[in-house]
């Protein structure tokens, strides 16, 4: 398997304050990494650096085979990272169908004069934005509800869309910010289920998450920071009996 | 005379003004993270309120000296409840609305604050009466007046007494709590009303003196002099870091500075193209640039976009 | 099937389907949208007889205001309404516009700039119009690019200073080199020419008098028209829903590969461009501008219409302008004789009234509407919940 996404000594400060120092992360294509840690450890900060809401103080990043010096959110996207947030961020006050084809934005193309002459070409092309949408609102399973405004979606269903929307922009690797939070029992599973066809297509997918058993069950590799450092990197077996982790993270709080 | 002490000066005198004024602002910012846009307009009611006052005292022929602290009691107590009731019903229960919703009720406040005061007290300038004999006195080339100087030495007692109160009392620690974190404080038993409102009108207190600084200080006062003042105010609580209290009195004085140095030189500085018209120009600049060049002010820390 | 035939036919189709569409309560739903479009036009195109007859003159040429103000409402609807950036010096790019043909459009510079045009200068409408909208564009982008970076209510109060500086320069430049003749401001304004017809003067068409606000009517809403049509577009589109993304959230639309950064350009400089149309044609009509007539007050004025009206939704703006271009004449002619045969006296005079209305009308929509007073497809479109809406 090849390499998809390199870190080398990817350092973040804030102020003073040290968020990560000298990670290496490296995440082939095809598989599903996940990334845990105590709180604090540093997850989110090193997520949001690999979407580019936040840029590296130090390191280097090398995705899909391009070297990026800065690295801006949308320019990532393009590049072919889409990414999920904790604390979901849809476009509350557009309906499903919308937030899905906002996803579509940055693989098309129709700017104002498309816009305006509404030509052929622009019509096809909302044709296609449309019919994709669609077509992945059905594949995370809420066709039923796509013309609801996303805030009054319920809780799992804002979370499909979520992946959804993301997937509008036809990712390379999908990165998962605490996907399953929230959820109840049946709606991890049935996420597991959706991640593992994700998975199918050749999507390589990124995962941050408290749900050890969801990770440990899902990822074919899995890292571990604690404090800021990557203290493991490995398949989920052997990070389990890693003894760094076992003292900084799984011992305290798996079950 | 020195003219480029004489213009320090007029900067300083200005300054603390914009200070007074600019602390409200970043009060209530450092707490709600919401800029109050009506506060110019409670400056101004603070000096139409403090004018009325005075003129009705010394029209039952009460002693100056008794009436001038009267009628600032009295401005304050009126702009105290301006303060609170704005709160109340412009912010309060937009709290957990989009960002755009409070700042349009805040925009609709300022518009009702400046038309009922026009139909109050008139379109007409209010000239500050005359209470005691204002001498002038010269200073290494400047000349300063009473009422100067007072506008300065108050500004610092009112300014250094504000610090004591956020750093040293149960009133100020709830402050800072609620800034720091509402959810916790609320949590720790703080009421989060409670302290809100006491920001507005402590602000609000702290903007009647303002008001009355300026008219005392132009000798004038009219309906529409809060627009620019609230909004030179909140310049300077930018340029100091808004939400940080030290920073509003340093960027006040700042902008009082830079306004009246700049209006004293801009014309020799442009060879005589731009005169001195443009003042009002300067403070929107430096607001401009403060944002571009450091969103987080002087003495601000950074602001960053949380994800 | 004859000519003839199918004219009546259609004459008493129409007849009938409007008896039905009355007698069903059923008149706005999608499928008799045509029919809905004519009549609306022969209205709109009935329009200034109407008033003139009803009301008289003076009445048409408010609605020629009300038109520029639907303009200008349309506009800011872009900026505000769509991308969500709340734009307080927006009148500037109506200035800008009006500037532009003042000083292209009239003898005013042959003062400064006697040897290089000694006539002043006197550009065609037709070509004014492009370049005020191309320059206003140019300073929405200008105005807009140090505003990238900001937060909503900082942006705000940049934008509100950048219109009191673009107003502080207008009424300032007229020395050294008198260029906009200061808080005098600039007259003697050449009226709009369409095809070597002035729009000044009185035109007769099949027996039918055409006087010149009339005119000027006629040109206003087909500027309408397009600034409509424009906008419903823009709102259906690409661009439209990358603007609605950024307005919901920048940081999840950047996140989505959304370039923000020339997204909000683009808005404002559209905004600035609809202003800067707006601005030119008043300025043609009114053959005189001044500083005065773009204060905060009006760039208010405009916001409170698109607030109104329900931010996002076109003919929810456009109602708020007709609401509040109308408002300050309905007070001018009720608000005097009410109180003087109340009180004798005129305790408020109708224009701080009009500003108290707004005032209270920003908070009082806020507060218990905000979505205004005709919500946005969406929320409807959620309560039809039927797929009607979304083909076309």
């Amino acid at each position: 398997m090849t390499t998809l996404l390199q870190l080398s000594g990817i350092s973040k400060q804030f102020g003073g304050l040290s968020a990560l120092s000298d990670v290496d992360l490296h995440i082939r294509r095809g598989e599903i990494y996940g990334l845990i840690g105590p709180n604090g450890a540093g997850k989110t900060t090193l997520f949001n650096v690999i979407t580019g809401l936040y840029q590296a103080s130090a390191g280097q990043f090398e995705f899909n085979g391009t070297r990026y010096l800065s690295c801006k959110p949308h320019v990532l996207a393009q590049a072919g990272i889409a990414r999920t947030f904790q604390n979901i961020r849809l476009f509350a006050n557009l309906s499903a169908l919308e937030n899905v084809m906002i996803g579509r934005h940055v693989r098309t193309q129709a700017g104002v004069f498309g816009a305006l002459f509404r030509n052929k070409k622009t019509r096809n092309e909302e044709r296609a934005i449309s019919q994709r949408a669609e077509e992945l609102l059905r594949y995370v399973g809420i066709a039923k509800s796509s013309h609801t405004l996303a805030k009054h979606l319920s809780y799992g269903e804002q979370r499909r869309l979520e992946i959804a929307r993301a997937l509008a922009t036809e990712p390379l690797l999908l990165a998962l910010d605490e996907p399953a939070a929230g959820m109840n029992a049946t709606e991890t599973e049935s996420l597991k289920t959706l991640l593992q066809a994700i998975r199918e297509t050749g999507i390589t997918v990124l995962l941050i998450e408290h749900d050890v058993k969801l990770i440990m069950g899902l990822c074919d590799r899995v890292a571990v920071l604690d404090y800021g450092k990557k203290i493991a990197e490995d398949v989920p077996e052997n990070v389990r009996n890693h003894p760094a982790v076992i003292t900084a993270y799984l011992g305290a709080s798996d079950d | 005379m020195n003219i480029f002490l004489q213009q320090i000066v007029n900067g300083l005198v200005q300054g603390s003004v914009y200070a007074l004024v600019a602390l409200g602002y970043t009060m209530v910012y450092g707490i709600l993270g919401l800029i109050n846009f009506a506060h110019g307009e409670v400056v101004m009611v603070g000096a139409m309120l403090s004018l009325t006052a005075l003129g009705v005292l010394l029209g039952w022929d009460v002693s100056p000296l008794l009436a001038l602290p009267i009628s600032v009691v009295i401005a304050m107590i009126g702009c105290m409840a301006l303060g609170y009731s704005i709160e109340r019903v412009a912010y309060r229960p937009l709290r957990h609305a989009p960002r755009l919703a409070p700042l349009i009720t805040a925009i609709g406040i300022s518009i009702l604050l400046q038309n009922l005061a026009m139909m109050i007290w008139g379109r007409g300038y209010h000239p500050f009466p005359i209470l005691f004999e204002n001498s002038l006195h010269t200073f290494a080339g400047a000349i300063i007046n009473d009422i100067q100087i007072a506008i300065i030495l108050l500004a610092l007692i009112i300014m250094t007494g504000l610090m004591w109160v956020v750093n040293h009392t149960r009133l100020g620690r709830s402050m800072r709590a609620v800034a720091e974190n509402q959810h916790a404080a609320q949590l720790m038993g703080v009421d989060i009303n409670r302290v809100i409102s006491i920001t507005f009108m402590l602000g609000s207190a702290l903007a009647a003196i303002a008001g009355l600084m300026v008219s005392a200080n132009y000798g004038l006062a009219h309906y529409y002099m809060g627009f620019l003042l609230g909004l030179k105010a909140f310049t300077a609580a930018v340029l100091g870091g808004i939400g940080n209290l030290r920073g509003a009195m340093l960027g006040g004085l700042l902008l009082g500075l830079i306004e009246s140095l700049g209006a004293g030189y801009i014309g020799d500085l442009t060879g005589g193209f731009l005169g001195s018209n443009y003042q009002d120009v300067f403070a929107f600049f430096v607001l401009i640039a403060v944002l571009v060049f450091r969103p987080s002010g002087l003495l601000g820390e950074r602001i960053a976009e949380r994800a | 099937m004859s000519r003839r035939s199918l004219r009546d036919s259609l004459r008493f189709g129409l007849l009938a389907t409007l008896l039905r569409e009355f007698y069903t309560m059923n008149f706005f739903t999608k499928h008799n949208s045509r029919l809905l479009f004519w009549l609306m036009l022969a209205a709109l195109v009935l329009l200034p007889f109407v008033t003139d007859a009803l009301l008289g003159r003076g009445w048409v040429r408010i609605v020629d205001f009300a038109m520029l103000y639907i303009m200008l409402a349309l506009g800011l609807n872009i900026v505000v309404g769509y991308a969500g950036l709340l734009d307080l010096g927006y009148i500037a790019f109506f200035a800008v516009g009006a500037y532009c043909y003042a000083l292209t459009g009239s003898p005013h510079l042959a003062a400064a700039f006697p040897t290089v045009f000694p006539e002043g200068i006197h550009l065609p409408f037709f070509i004014v119009l492009p370049l005020a909208a191309l320059v206003a564009g140019g300073f929405g982008v200008l105005l807009g690019a140090p505003t990238l970076r900001l937060r909503g209510d900082y942006l705000a109060i940049v934008t509100l200073g950048f219109g009191e500086i673009i107003r502080i320069f207008m009424n300032n430049l007229n020395a050294p080199i008198n260029l906009t003749n200061g808080p005098q401001g600039i007259s003697r304004i050449d009226p709009i020419t369409i095809v070597g017809v002035s729009l000044n003067s009185t035109q007769s068409l099949f027996g039918i008098t055409l006087p010149s606000v009339h005119l000027y009517f006629y040109l206003f809403l087909t500027c309408t028209a397009v600034v409509v049509f424009i906008s419903h577009r823009l709102e259906r589109s690409r661009i439209g829903r990358a603007w609605m993304a950024i307005r919901e959230d920048e940081v999840a639309a950047t996140a989505m590969g959304l370039n923000t950064r020339n997204l909000k350009l683009l808005a404002f400089a559209m905004g600035a461009m609809f202003g800067g149309v707006s601005g030119t044609l008043f300025a043609g009509f009114q053959g005189f501008v001044s500083p005065e007539s773009f204060s905060l007050m009006e760039s208010i004025m405009v916001l409170c219409m698109v607030v109104l009206g329900g931010m996002g939704n076109i003919s929810g703006v456009i109602l708020g302008g007709i609401l509040l271009a109308l408002l300050p004449e309905i007070l001018r002619h009720s608000v005097v004789p009410i109180q003087q045969s109340l009180f004798g006296k005129t305790l408020i005079d109708p224009e701080s009234l009009r500003m108290l209305l707004f005032g209270f009308a920003l908070i009082a929509v806020m507060l218990y509407r905000p979505a205004g007073l005709w919500p946005s497809r969406l929320r409807k479109r959620e309560l039809q919940s039927d797929e009607t809406a979304e083909t076309v």
